[in-house]
């Protein structure tokens, strides 16, 4: 029928426009005079420090919010305490907050003239225009995903299956481990994927406290900004490509992942 | 191993489940908490087995005061009516939890969980997950993961409610040919007197957070200690003050001294028996139960009158 | 589910089971305060340092004022086209059938996967100054929606398509036996139920699109009072030294941004007790 053409032509062609031709773009603009030129602009020393700076604030902002995400999902769903509500709606604000906030936010606590500024200074500790600020502001703004994936999933299991394991001898750590996190893992799984994402992409607030130092607390995100404003196009389309095709992986992991409801 | 509950207080908020409940549960019977929604049955089983708190009174596990103590520490085999499966694990990783934490030698674990799926006719299933069994087999893989701690109790909440009415009665039969078997002292709580009397050597019937009566089915069906107990446990006329079962009402062909008159108003086939619907002249409905051969006798048809009087009936001084 | 029926029913659940020592919710609770908050913190008070004066002066200022402007009425538009097209792409995934429809439903999260200043250097290579096809929105407000459109492409999407999904068939059956048309089926019954959950999306996007930096900063050339957003402005203030201004216009767009988040909340309330 002519109306389900209409609307097939209408979406596909809308996402054909905002999305597939730009990113095929920059594809084609990086493999447009060989894969060698885009292979030497990714690898020179700079673009290898910015990516390995990436992974490496990844590899310690990930597992910090896996482990504390699951713990709040379960202090959230599992037990009453005063102010739940408040902790619920806090783990949400990341979410709703630019990412330039929250590198003003940052720089307003540890900066020179921050609340800590001076203590910092007084011992030396490097924390904006360095890395641990750049880790911080990742685990901020990556910090929602886990809890909210596992939160409805531990909601809709409820409790019985703990207390079925609690009566036939199980410690209250032995529950967790082999009850709760089981039942859980494909929440927990889709959810270090999204904070992934999100941790590789973080721009905004990276930009803010880092500093922007070449080769030192550049990750590579602030790279590709850096080379397109010094009209390194190359440089940039490689860098984007790369990041593009992480991304592309980051997509298949969270089609993998993904809860079923959401899925055909 | 008994179990005795002393004084059992427990309140959720203002509402009172166990108002000062006593019971005594003798080694090796199985009793069944018979009740109506919210009579605090569940509630009743549940402190026994730790799962709540009771604001008052005491538990007593096998002559041990448990009171106080976690479910971990209390020996009970607690069996839930949506079975509380362990989804991600297969049906022999299921029954053998109890052992596995308890670090049993893995030929030890093997034979046992053997042994009990066998016990629940669940063998060859071993390697299946809760997810490709039926309800019916998921309980009875359940009951066999209970058992397989060798608790010092066995409590089932509602164990068959979440099943169809065949494998309901299936089961019924089943659950109690194994506790002849076992001789493990157990509670069942059920809200349907049916499964109670057919299943329980003893029946502690609740209501409103009370219990109300406590006795052998017959006990309780021929000698109820009030008026809830008796339209609780079967199905009662009640005349004025007097309560009347449906087969202690004779149906006559004649009037004599002592009947009173009723049409037909519908008749219900139900295999062997009869039962007979009633009305008398001043509207009120009465309910008789007779055999198949009293029927044909008597030539009982829709709209004919016959001649009813009560052959027993009880009456309760409040 | 619980078994102890009317005393679940008045009360809610039974006890919930301790799975975790209260120290690990301690701990997880001072994790939250120690990343999020005690920033947060730094951030309002150092916005009423100067007072409600400073504060009013810092955010009424012409060059904050434009910004804000353009970034709130440019979230309207791009939340007011993401409401037709999510929908419209949600429909297309959820029911119709084509070859390589996995496909398009996975790119739907691209904008999420891909990290936006990659986002914002693809719409200017193809739709910037050097742009193959001759387009360019560089330098205009047009750019910022272009900008803004990608990276909440997926929000109305994915809220709608779950609800797609559950929506009964039978009751479009039912109207079109009694006589309804196709579009009348459409606006009578389907959409009715949608809106709750376009909604939602709508407010996600808007959400995300008031604070959104990264894609806009390459293809708008952040003119003031022209093309620039308020997390450019932002930006420029910090980069300025002036971290002052820079808190009290960012405190302000955070009371706006949990202005909305209260609007997601009361929506999703208002959905759930209809029915979706």
């Amino acid at each position: 029928m002519a109306a389900r053409y209409g609307l097939r032509v209408v979406g596909l062609g809308y996402l054909a426009v905002l999305l597939v031709a730009p990113v095929g773009l920059v594809f084609w603009r990086t493999f447009e005079h060989g894969f060698s030129p885009a292979w030497h602009a990714v690898t020179t020393h700079d673009a290898r420090h910015a990516f390995w700076l990436t992974i490496l604030i990844a590899l310690i902002a990930v597992p910090a919010n896996t482990v504390f995400g699951v713990a709040l999902a379960l202090a959230i769903v599992r037990r009453r305490f005063p102010g739940k509500g408040l902790v619920n709606a806090v783990v949400d604000l990341p979410l709703a907050l630019s990412p330039v906030v929250v590198g003003l936010a940052l720089l307003l606590l540890y900066g020179r003239l921050g609340w800590f500024g001076p203590f910092l200074e007084r011992h030396a500790i490097h924390v904006v225009y360095a890395l641990p600020s750049m880790i911080l502001a990742t685990i901020f703004v990556s910090l929602p995903f886990v809890v909210r994936e596992v939160v409805p999933v531990l909601r809709e299991i409820g409790t019985e299956q703990e207390q079925a394991a609690s009566t036939l001898g199980a410690s209250s750590f032995q529950t967790l481990v082999r009850i709760t996190l089981p039942a859980i893992r494909w929440a927990i799984a889709y959810g270090v994927v999204l904070t992934t994402a999100r941790c590789l992409g973080e721009f905004g607030a990276v930009s803010v406290v880092s500093g922007h130092l070449v080769g030192r607390t550049e990750t590579a995100t602030l790279y590709v900004q850096d080379q397109f404003e010094g009209f390194d196009l190359t440089g940039a389309y490689a860098a984007s490509v790369l990041l593009a095709l992480i991304a592309i992986g980051t997509l298949v992991a969270m089609n993998a992942f993904r809860p079923k409801e959401e899925t055909r | 191993m008994s179990i005795v509950v002393r004084e059992i207080s427990k309140s959720f908020g203002d509402f009172a489940a166990l108002r000062d409940v006593s019971l005594e549960v003798p080694t090796g019977s199985l009793t069944a908490l018979l009740g109506p929604s919210g009579s605090g049955k569940s509630t009743l089983l549940r402190v026994v087995a730790g799962l709540e708190r009771p604001d008052a009174g005491e538990v007593l596990i096998a002559e041990e005061d448990v009171t106080g103590e976690a479910p971990q520490r209390r020996g009970v085999g607690f069996v839930f009516q949506h079975y509380a499966a362990f989804k991600h694990m297969t049906v022999y990783e299921n029954v053998a939890f109890g052992l596995r934490i308890r670090h049993r030698p893995r030929a030890e674990i093997r034979e046992r969980v053997g042994e009990l799926l066998r016990l629940v006719q669940l063998e060859g299933f071993a390697s299946r997950y809760p997810a490709q069994l039926s309800g019916g087999q998921r309980q009875r893989m359940g009951l066999a993961r209970a058992l397989a701690v060798d608790p010092k109790v066995l409590l089932l909440d509602e164990p068959f409610g979440a099943l169809d009415a065949r494998v309901r009665k299936e089961l019924r039969a089943w659950l109690r040919r194994l506790h002849d078997e076992t001789r493990t002292t157990t509670v069942i709580v059920t809200h349907d007197q049916e499964e109670a009397m057919e299943v329980a050597d003893r029946i502690a019937l609740m209501n409103e957070g009370w219990i109300e009566q406590v006795g052998t089915p017959r006990e309780l069906y021929e000698r109820p200690a009030n008026e809830f107990v008796m339209s609780f446990v079967g199905p009662v006329n009640r005349v004025g003050d007097a309560w009347i079962r449906p087969h202690d009402l004779e149906l006559c062909a004649e009037p004599n001294g002592t009947t009173q008159e009723a049409m037909v108003e519908r008749l219900v086939h139900l295999g062997f028996e009869v039962r007979v619907e009633l009305v008398r002249d001043d509207g009120a409905h009465l309910s008789a139960q007779v055999t198949r051969e009293e029927a044909a006798a008597l030539e009982l048809d829709v709209g004919q009158i016959v001649y009813v009087r009560a052959v027993r009936q009880t009456t309760f001084t409040s | 589910m619980a078994s102890n029926a009317a005393a679940a029913a008045v009360v809610g659940s039974p006890r919930p089971l301790r799975v975790r020592a209260p120290v690990a919710q301690g701990l997880a609770t001072m994790y939250l305060g120690f990343v999020v908050l005690l920033p947060l913190a730094a951030l309002v008070w150092r916005s009423t340092r100067a007072g409600g004066h400073g504060f009013w002066a810092a955010v009424s200022a012409p060059e904050a004022v434009a910004a804000l402007r353009l970034t709130l009425v440019a979230a309207v538009i791009v939340a007011a086209i993401n409401a037709v097209m999510g929908t419209v792409l949600a429909w297309v995934l959820v029911r119709d059938r084509f070859v390589g429809q996995g496909v398009v439903n996975a790119l739907i999260d691209l904008p999420f996967a891909l990290p936006t200043i990659v986002a914002g250097l693809t719409l200017v290579a193809l739709y910037g100054p050097r742009s193959p096809v001759g387009v360019s929105v560089a330098f205009t407000r047009g750019a910022v929606v272009l900008a803004l459109l990608f990276v909440t492409l997926p929000f109305v999407v994915r809220t709608v398509q779950p609800t797609l999904l559950e929506l009964d068939v039978e009751m479009e059956e039912a109207a079109a036996s009694l006589g309804a048309g196709r579009l009348t089926v459409f606006r009578r019954i389907v959409l009715p139920n949608l809106v709750p959950a376009i909604l939602s999306g709508v407010a996600l996007a808007y959400a995300r699109a008031i604070g959104e930096f990264g894609s806009v900063v390459l293809i708008t050339g952040n003119l003031p009072f022209k093309t620039e957003v308020s997390s450019v402005y932002i930006y420029g203030q910090i980069q300025s030294g002036a971290p002052g201004t820079a808190a009290a216009v960012s405190v302000l767009l955070l009371a706006i941004s949990l202005a909305v988040l209260l609007l997601i909340g009361a929506v999703r309330r208002w959905a759930w007790r209809h029915g979706s």
